[in-house]
Parts: C-alpha cells; sequence; structure tokens
C-alpha cells in the first residue's frame, strides 16, 4: 500500500536553516520516523500562523505532506513549549547541546523511541532540576547507552581485568575505563580518580533520581565532565558546537563573580 | 559544477558557474540567469557588471554602527538630529531599513551582523558585540532596544547581551511581542500568547 500524501507526526524541532525569501528546513526528531528535514514555507514572515510552534526546541504535532525531496509542513500545533528554557540563558545552551548531540549521534529516518523519549525528559528536566549540568551528564551517559557507544567501566578495556578500587585511567579511543598498566602508556588517557568512576557508573546504572542525589560541583563534576565529552568527541570524530558556547557563559559567570 | 561542453561557451560556462554560487541559485536558475544575461543589451550588462564592482569597491561597515555605508561613518551615525542616548541594536543591516521604514526611530543603530547559534557553532565572539561594548565607554548612552528577531537565536542574543551590559548601568529594553496585526488569536501559538499577555496595555480613555 502506498504511503498517505498527509500524515501526522510529534516532533521535536532540533534546528533551523533558512532557504529562500521566507521559508525554513527544520530538522526534526520524531518517535515514528526518527529525525529528518521537512520544509517550512513562509515561516519567517510574522504573518506566518506556524513560526511560532515550530521554532527550535518546541515539542509539536505535525502534519506533513509527501514531497519530492523532503516532506512539507502543512499544519502544527504545539504541544509543549518548555517556556523556562526560553527565559534563561543557561538552561538554554544546554538544552540546545542536548538537542546537538541528538542531531549527531542519531541517523536520518531511523525510528528509536527510548531515544525520543530520552530527549523529551531531557528537555523537561532542563526547565526545571536545579543541578543542569548533571542532568546533561545523565543524559549523555543514557545517550551513548542507546546509540551503541557504552564506555566500559567495570573492566579495564584494553585488558579486561576488573578495575580496582583506585586511581586509574580514562581512554576514550580504547572504549572506557583502562587500567593503569594500560593506560600509563599514553593512547591519550587521562586520570580517572575513584570517585569520578563511581559516578560515572552511578550514571550508567543508577535512575535519573539516583544520579541527582549525588553532589559534583567543583573539580569533581568537572573531571567527569571532561571525560564523558572526550568520550563524545572521539566517538563523533568531531567537537560539539553548543559546549564551546556553554564554557564561555560558565568563565563569563565566573569573571562576573569576581568583579562583583 | 559545469563541465565545459562543445555545447556551451567557455565564458558562459564561466558565468553559469559563478551565478551557481549564489545563495538560492541552483544549476538549472545560474542556466536561465546565464542565458537572459547572454541576450541583454551590452550597454545593460556592463551597468550590472560596474555596480557589482562598484558597490565591492565602495560599500563598507561604518566603524561606528557595523552598518553597510559608502561614507565612514554612515549618514546616520554623523546626523546630528538623532538622539545618541539610545542605540537600537539589531541582527543584519536590513533590520535597520525596517526600523527606518516606521519613521517612528530618532535614536542610533548598532548591527551584530548574526546571531547567536550555539548549535552552529556561532557564538558571541562572531558578532560585532565588542564593537558595542566600545560605544557604550563614552557614557553618554543611556538606553539599549534589543532588537534581534523574536526566535531561538535572536532571544538566545538578547539574553547574551543583557547579561553582558547589565553591570554597565544602562537602561535594557526589549522589543514588544506578541500578535501580529492582521492575526487570529486561535491560531497563536502558547509562546506569543504568553508574551502578548504579560505585555498587556491598559485601554487610555
Amino acid at each position: 500500500m502506498p504511503a498517505p500524501r498527509m500524515y501526522k507526526t510529534e516532533a521535536i524541532v532540533l534546528r533551523q536553516r533558512r532557504l529562500g525569501e521566507a521559508d525554513r528546513i527544520l530538522c526534526v526528531y520524531t518517535p515514528t520516523f526518527g529525525k529528518m528535514d521537512v520544509k517550512a514555507r513562509g515561516v519567517r514572515k510574522t504573518t506566518s500562523r506556524m513560526s511560532g510552534h515550530l521554532q527550535p526546541l518546541t515539542r509539536c504535532m505535525l502534519q506533513l505532506a509527501q514531497g519530492h525531496v523532503s516532506d512539507v509542513v502543512a499544519g502544527c500545533e504545539t504541544l509543549e513549549s518548555f517556556q523556562p528554557l526560553r527565559d534563561d540563558l543557561d538552561r538554554l545552551s544546554r538544552a540546545l547541546y542536548a538537542a546537538e548531540l541528538i542531531d549527531r549521534f542519531v541517523p536520518e529516518r531511523t525510528h528509536s523511541f527510548p531515544t525520543y523519549r530520552l530527549l523529551v525528559e531531557t528537555l523537561r528536566r532542563l526547565a526545571e532540576a536545579e543541578e543542569l549540568d548533571q542532568t546533561l551528564r545523565f543524559f549523555e551517559m543514557r545517550l551513548l547507552d542507546q546509540c551503541g557507544f557504552r564506555p566500559e567501566l567495570e573492566v579495564c578495556a584494553g585488558c579486561g581485568m576488573r578495575l580496582e578500587a583506585v586511581d586509574n585511567f580514562f581512554a576514550p579511543i580504547s572504549g572506557g575505563a583502562v587500567c593503569r598498566a594500560c593506560g600509563g602508556g599514553g593512547m591519550g588517557a587521562r586520570t580517572l580518580s575513584l570517585n569520578a568512576l563511581k559516578v560515572l557508573r552511578l550514571l550508567q546504572h543508577g535512575s535519573y533520581n539516583d544520579a541527582m542525589r549525588v553532589r559534583t560541583e567543583g573539580t569533581l563534576g568537572r573531571e567527569v565532565e571532561n571525560h564523558l565529552r572526550s568520550f563524545i568527541v572521539c566517538v563523533l570524530e568531531r567537537d560539539v558546537n553548543a559546549a564551546a558556547f556553554i564554557e564561555r557563559l560558565r568563565r563569563e559567570g565566573a569573571q562576573h563573580a569576581v568583579e562583583a | 559544477m559545469n563541465e565545459s561542453t562543445p555545447a556551451t561557451a567557455a565564458p558562459l560556462a564561466r558565468l553559469i558557474d559563478e551565478l551557481y554560487k549564489l545563495p538560492g541559485i541552483g544549476p538549472k536558475s545560474a542556466q536561465r540567469l546565464a542565458y537572459y544575461l547572454l541576450r541583454m543589451p551590452v550597454a545593460e550588462a556592463r551597468a550590472l557588471a560596474s555596480a557589482i564592482v562598484e558597490m565591492k569597491e565602495r560599500v563598507t561597515f561604518c566603524s561606528i554602527c557595523q552598518n553597510v555605508t559608502e561614507v565612514d561613518p554612515c549618514r546616520i551615525c554623523v546626523d546630528g538630529d538623532r538622539d545618541r542616548t539610545i542605540i537600537c541594536v539589531v541582527e543584519e543591516p536590513l533590520d535597520i531599513l525596517a526600523i527606518e521604514r516606521t519613521q517612528s526611530y530618532r535614536g542610533m543603530h548598532h548591527v551584530l551582523h548574526g546571531a547567536i547559534s550555539p548549535i552552529d557553532g556561532i557564538g558571541p565572539e562572531d558578532l560585532k558585540v565588542s564593537e558595542l561594548l566600545q560605544r557604550l565607554r563614552s557614557g553618554e548612552v543611556q538606553e539599549i532596544i534589543l532588537a534581534t528577531n523574536p526566535n531561538l537565536e535572536g532571544e538566545a542574543t538578547a539574553m547574551y547581551l543583557t547579561r553582558l551590559l547589565r553591570p554597565l548601568g544602562v537602561r535594557i529594553t526589549r522589543l514588544a511581542r506578541g500578535l501580529p496585526v492582521g492575526g487570529d488569536l486561535e491560531y497563536a501559538d502558547d509562546v506569543t500568547l504568553a508574551r502578548a499577555l504579560e505585555g498587556r496595555q491598559e485601554i487610555e480613555s
């Protein structure tokens, strides 16, 4: 049976780019069709009835018409606008980071309901949570897991021996934590403190509530972030753009605090 | 893009290649435009070519407001009748034209030449933010109007500038957001309607 010419789907708008006079190409993530590009005509005009419903980081119901190259948005309605994300630059920058990771990790037209649900839940959490960075770390670990890039944290990713309860190394190129013998020889391995290993394991195995119970401010939080970031960069073979902006906000925030 | 075939003269193929580089122009459009230019009278073709060259040679950025101009500082920046205590910050030079068309703003402008888009790797360092800060050092400016687009990138830029400029003690305002003239309430999205409710105004008798 041929696919219907018009169909409906729920979607989260990940990013957008301009097209022609007043159109946009939207990269949307849907639970049933995966990630795809759709065309939204006339949405850059102030008179557009759809533009407000199609902003990035909006969960919406789309009515799509099949097109030759990409499908065209025929109608849309906001389901969830995650308003607090749009009122706070710290929340917004982290939500955009999450959207960029989904865009980079998820292949086109490959649906994964758990990953879609993870993104929706993460956006809700980032809109409400106090601990934004820990929320993001939980998201990163779950996304790596769901996309088949789970870092090895129980045994040495180099020799397979059980990791001892001491400071070890983290080597993204090897696939996770490595013992002192395997990590000492370089290969981009960086020291992994025992506490950071425990936090990483908790992020991998525990629930969101469990992960939020751990206080990871300061150096421990930065260490966990750096290890996970290096792992992601190694898998993607490129930097995550939004990470640089988060870093800049942190730096300027600290500078303002010192000046005040 | 266009392989030089016996059917296409080399200069024409070169023009097609150049036109293809323009935004929104595909291979077929490039061919159509090239053949249209081919049939154009020589005088008109020369006028077009010299307009492009003259524009590239004479138009520059105003050293004060960063708008495109042929004289530096631009005409708006040297206009003595304009209010120098207010700066309206916009994303693109075309936004200045839109604001000037209203004929209800007599302050100064500042063009950022873009908006912050972390996901595309466009950060504050890629915009004319440091030039804006430089302008505020004189102490003459009392108000900054953030007139970036009311979309996610524009909002991110406005929030970033607010954070950056607040310690300087200038008044920071944002263009009002709400329902467009001629729009239907039932089609308004949640965010727009919420902003319209927040910014509701008392009807004066």
